[in-house]
Protein backbone atom coordinates (compact mmCIF):
# COMPACT_ATOMS: atom_id res chain seq x y z
CA UNK A 1 0.00 0.00 0.00
CA UNK A 2 2.63 2.54 1.11
CA UNK A 3 5.04 1.68 -2.01
CA UNK A 4 1.75 2.10 -4.22
CA UNK A 5 1.27 5.55 -2.92
CA UNK A 6 5.04 5.92 -3.31
CA UNK A 7 4.70 5.34 -6.97
CA UNK A 8 1.63 7.79 -7.43
CA UNK A 9 3.17 10.36 -5.83
CA UNK A 10 6.97 9.56 -8.06
CA UNK A 11 3.68 9.99 -10.97
CA UNK A 12 2.97 13.55 -9.86
CA UNK A 13 6.20 14.40 -9.39
CA UNK A 14 7.07 13.77 -12.52
CA UNK A 15 3.70 15.13 -14.53
CA UNK A 16 4.51 18.18 -12.24
CA UNK A 17 8.48 17.98 -13.72
CA UNK A 18 6.58 17.92 -17.40
CA UNK A 19 3.71 20.43 -17.25
CA UNK A 20 5.88 23.45 -14.56
CA UNK A 21 9.78 22.72 -15.54
CA UNK A 22 10.62 21.72 -12.40
CA UNK A 23 12.57 18.50 -10.75
CA UNK A 24 9.96 17.13 -8.57
CA UNK A 25 11.54 17.23 -5.60
CA UNK A 26 9.48 18.94 -4.42
CA UNK A 27 7.22 15.82 -4.22
CA UNK A 28 9.91 12.96 -4.47
CA UNK A 29 11.32 14.06 -0.33
CA UNK A 30 7.69 13.64 1.36
CA UNK A 31 7.38 10.39 -0.56
CA UNK A 32 10.64 8.89 0.40
CA UNK A 33 10.23 9.63 3.64
CA UNK A 34 6.72 9.04 4.60
CA UNK A 35 6.40 5.95 2.34
CA UNK A 36 9.72 4.33 1.67
CA UNK A 37 11.10 5.64 5.45
CA UNK A 38 14.48 7.15 4.73
CA UNK A 39 15.48 9.71 6.33
CA UNK A 40 15.56 13.19 5.36
CA UNK A 41 19.05 13.54 3.96
CA UNK A 42 18.89 9.87 2.38
CA UNK A 43 15.41 11.37 0.68
CA UNK A 44 17.22 14.37 -0.32
CA UNK A 45 19.83 12.74 -2.01
CA UNK A 46 17.69 10.01 -3.25
CA UNK A 47 15.16 12.17 -4.61
CA UNK A 48 18.68 13.62 -6.17
CA UNK A 49 18.99 11.32 -8.59
CA UNK A 50 15.31 10.80 -9.66
CA UNK A 51 15.58 14.08 -10.86
CA UNK A 52 18.21 13.87 -13.06
CA UNK A 53 16.41 10.76 -14.70
CA UNK A 54 13.20 12.45 -14.95
CA UNK A 55 14.77 16.07 -16.10
CA UNK A 56 17.00 13.93 -18.52
CA UNK A 57 13.64 12.62 -19.97
CA UNK A 58 11.77 15.80 -19.88
CA UNK A 59 14.93 17.94 -21.55
CA UNK A 60 14.81 14.97 -24.27
CA UNK A 61 11.11 15.42 -24.99
CA UNK A 62 11.15 19.18 -24.49
CA UNK A 63 13.86 19.07 -27.43
CA UNK A 64 11.72 17.51 -29.52
CA UNK A 65 9.22 19.99 -29.23
CA UNK A 66 11.92 22.96 -29.76
CA UNK A 67 11.55 23.59 -26.28
CA UNK A 68 15.11 24.04 -25.26
CA UNK A 69 17.92 26.46 -25.32
CA UNK A 70 20.89 24.33 -24.61
CA UNK A 71 24.19 26.60 -23.91
CA UNK A 72 21.95 28.71 -22.02
CA UNK A 73 20.94 25.57 -19.60
CA UNK A 74 24.86 24.34 -20.00
CA UNK A 75 25.75 28.19 -18.47
CA UNK A 76 23.11 28.23 -15.70
CA UNK A 77 23.80 24.22 -14.58
CA UNK A 78 27.87 24.30 -14.55
CA UNK A 79 27.74 27.41 -12.90
CA UNK A 80 25.20 26.30 -10.21
CA UNK A 81 28.09 24.61 -7.85
CA UNK A 82 29.25 28.14 -7.10
CA UNK A 83 25.64 28.85 -5.76
CA UNK A 84 25.66 25.61 -4.01
CA UNK A 85 28.73 26.64 -1.85
CA UNK A 86 27.35 30.30 -1.54
CA UNK A 87 23.81 28.69 -0.29
CA UNK A 88 25.93 26.30 2.18
CA UNK A 89 27.46 28.77 3.72
CA UNK A 90 24.79 30.27 4.41
CA UNK A 91 22.63 28.14 5.57
CA UNK A 92 25.37 27.14 7.97
CA UNK A 93 25.33 31.94 9.71
CA UNK A 94 21.69 32.47 9.27
CA UNK A 95 18.90 31.02 11.52
CA UNK A 96 16.52 28.46 9.23
CA UNK A 97 13.26 30.56 10.22
CA UNK A 98 14.82 33.58 8.90
CA UNK A 99 15.52 31.48 5.64
CA UNK A 100 12.31 29.68 5.16
CA UNK A 101 10.68 33.33 5.75
CA UNK A 102 12.81 35.30 3.12
CA UNK A 103 12.43 32.24 0.25
CA UNK A 104 8.44 31.81 1.01
CA UNK A 105 8.60 36.00 0.48
CA UNK A 106 10.40 35.79 -3.19
CA UNK A 107 8.20 32.90 -3.77
CA UNK A 108 4.84 35.02 -3.65
CA UNK A 109 6.89 37.89 -5.32
CA UNK A 110 7.65 35.32 -8.32
CA UNK A 111 4.30 34.36 -7.94
CA UNK A 112 2.86 37.62 -8.08
CA UNK A 113 5.08 39.00 -10.75
CA UNK A 114 4.24 35.68 -13.16
CA UNK A 115 0.93 36.04 -12.61
CA UNK A 116 1.14 39.67 -13.80
CA UNK A 117 2.94 39.12 -16.79
CA UNK A 118 0.77 36.11 -18.34
CA UNK A 119 -2.13 38.56 -17.30
CA UNK A 120 -1.04 41.51 -19.09
CA UNK A 121 -0.14 39.47 -22.14
CA UNK A 122 -4.34 38.17 -22.49
CA UNK B 1 31.50 37.83 -39.16
CA UNK B 2 27.89 36.61 -39.00
CA UNK B 3 27.56 33.42 -36.43
CA UNK B 4 24.76 30.78 -37.41
CA UNK B 5 23.97 30.20 -33.83
CA UNK B 6 24.30 33.84 -31.95
CA UNK B 7 25.76 33.17 -28.57
CA UNK B 8 24.50 34.61 -25.83
CA UNK B 9 25.64 38.52 -25.14
CA UNK B 10 28.08 39.67 -22.48
CA UNK B 11 25.14 41.05 -20.38
CA UNK B 12 22.96 37.75 -20.80
CA UNK B 13 25.92 35.67 -20.19
CA UNK B 14 25.92 37.49 -16.73
CA UNK B 15 22.50 37.41 -16.52
CA UNK B 16 22.43 33.51 -16.87
CA UNK B 17 25.26 33.39 -14.71
CA UNK B 18 23.29 35.08 -11.80
CA UNK B 19 20.35 32.72 -12.58
CA UNK B 20 23.05 29.53 -12.43
CA UNK B 21 24.17 31.20 -9.11
CA UNK B 22 20.95 32.03 -7.76
CA UNK B 23 19.69 28.27 -8.34
CA UNK B 24 23.04 26.81 -6.81
CA UNK B 25 22.22 29.03 -3.46
CA UNK B 26 17.88 27.67 -2.98
CA UNK B 27 19.54 24.30 -4.24
CA UNK B 28 22.27 24.18 -1.52
CA UNK B 29 19.79 26.05 0.97
CA UNK B 30 16.77 23.76 0.49
CA UNK B 31 17.67 20.79 -1.49
CA UNK B 32 15.43 21.95 -4.29
CA UNK B 33 16.87 21.20 -7.68
CA UNK B 34 16.27 25.36 -8.82
CA UNK B 35 13.96 24.99 -11.18
CA UNK B 36 11.68 26.86 -9.21
CA UNK B 37 13.74 29.49 -9.41
CA UNK B 38 15.10 29.02 -13.00
CA UNK B 39 12.01 29.07 -14.48
CA UNK B 40 10.09 32.42 -13.38
CA UNK B 41 13.31 34.17 -14.02
CA UNK B 42 14.38 33.33 -17.66
CA UNK B 43 10.46 34.38 -17.98
CA UNK B 44 10.82 37.25 -16.05
CA UNK B 45 14.55 38.87 -17.17
CA UNK B 46 14.65 36.93 -20.56
CA UNK B 47 11.17 36.90 -21.60
CA UNK B 48 11.60 33.46 -23.00
CA UNK B 49 7.59 31.91 -23.62
CA UNK B 50 6.82 29.33 -20.83
CA UNK B 51 7.56 26.16 -22.86
CA UNK B 52 10.84 27.41 -23.21
CA UNK B 53 11.34 28.16 -20.09
CA UNK B 54 10.53 25.23 -18.74
CA UNK B 55 12.57 23.02 -21.57
CA UNK B 56 15.55 25.12 -20.56
CA UNK B 57 15.06 25.02 -17.07
CA UNK B 58 15.06 20.66 -17.31
CA UNK B 59 17.89 20.90 -19.29
CA UNK B 60 19.96 22.82 -16.60
CA UNK B 61 18.31 20.29 -13.46
CA UNK B 62 20.07 17.55 -15.22
CA UNK B 63 23.23 19.09 -15.10
CA UNK B 64 22.75 20.62 -11.33
CA UNK B 65 20.84 17.53 -10.02
CA UNK B 66 23.88 15.11 -11.24
CA UNK B 67 26.56 17.16 -9.68
CA UNK B 68 24.33 16.97 -6.55
CA UNK B 69 23.72 13.03 -6.84
CA UNK B 70 27.02 12.97 -7.54
CA UNK B 71 28.37 14.84 -4.42
CA UNK B 72 25.82 13.09 -2.12
CA UNK B 73 26.25 9.85 -3.74
CA UNK B 74 30.16 9.88 -3.91
CA UNK B 75 31.23 11.72 -1.10
CA UNK B 76 28.20 10.60 1.49
CA UNK B 77 26.80 7.78 0.50
CA UNK B 78 23.24 9.35 0.93
CA UNK B 79 21.94 7.58 -2.11
CA UNK B 80 19.43 4.70 -2.17
CA UNK B 81 20.16 3.90 -5.85
CA UNK B 82 17.77 0.63 -6.45
CA UNK B 83 15.08 2.41 -4.74
CA UNK B 84 15.33 6.05 -7.02
CA UNK B 85 15.75 3.75 -9.81
CA UNK B 86 12.31 1.81 -9.03
CA UNK B 87 10.50 4.82 -8.42
CA UNK B 88 11.90 6.86 -11.40
CA UNK B 89 10.13 4.38 -13.79
CA UNK B 90 6.80 5.91 -12.83
CA UNK B 91 7.85 9.16 -12.37
CA UNK B 92 9.49 8.88 -15.99
CA UNK B 93 6.19 8.17 -17.22
CA UNK B 94 4.51 11.30 -15.41
CA UNK B 95 7.07 13.61 -17.38
CA UNK B 96 6.01 12.16 -20.36
CA UNK B 97 2.67 12.54 -20.31
CA UNK B 98 3.21 16.10 -18.18
CA UNK B 99 5.38 17.38 -21.54
CA UNK B 100 3.16 15.87 -23.57
CA UNK B 101 0.33 17.65 -21.99
CA UNK B 102 1.79 21.02 -21.83
CA UNK B 103 2.11 21.35 -25.47
CA UNK B 104 -1.51 21.30 -25.79
CA UNK B 105 -2.29 23.99 -22.99
CA UNK B 106 -1.88 28.10 -23.46
CA UNK B 107 1.25 29.22 -22.25
CA UNK B 108 -0.26 31.26 -20.21
CA UNK B 109 -1.99 28.45 -18.17
CA UNK B 110 1.34 26.98 -17.05
CA UNK B 111 2.44 30.39 -15.63
CA UNK B 112 -0.62 29.82 -13.49
CA UNK B 113 0.03 26.73 -12.76
CA UNK B 114 3.49 27.54 -11.69
CA UNK B 115 1.98 30.78 -9.52
CA UNK B 116 0.17 27.75 -7.68
CA UNK B 117 3.42 26.10 -6.55
CA UNK B 118 5.17 28.86 -5.67
CA UNK B 119 2.36 30.02 -3.78
CA UNK B 120 2.09 26.58 -2.38
CA UNK B 121 5.81 26.44 -1.52
CA UNK B 122 5.76 29.49 0.25
CA UNK B 123 2.59 28.44 2.62
CA UNK B 124 3.95 25.49 3.77
CA UNK B 125 7.35 27.37 4.33
CA UNK B 126 5.61 30.08 6.56
CA UNK B 127 3.52 27.42 8.27
CA UNK B 128 6.84 25.18 9.06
Amino acid sequence: MNELLAILIAIAGGLAGGLVGVGGGVLFVPALTIFIGLTQVEAESTSLLMIVIVALVGAIRQKGYGNVRVREAIVIGVLSPLGVLIGVGVANNVSERALQLSFAALALFMAGQLIYRARSRA
Amino acid sequence: MPTAAAPPRSNEMLKLAAIGTIAGIFSGLFGVGGGTVIVPLLILWFGYGERLATGTSLAAIVIIGALGALAQGGIYGNVHVVTGLLLAIPAVLGVVLGTAIQQRIPQRAVSYLFAALLIGIAIELILK
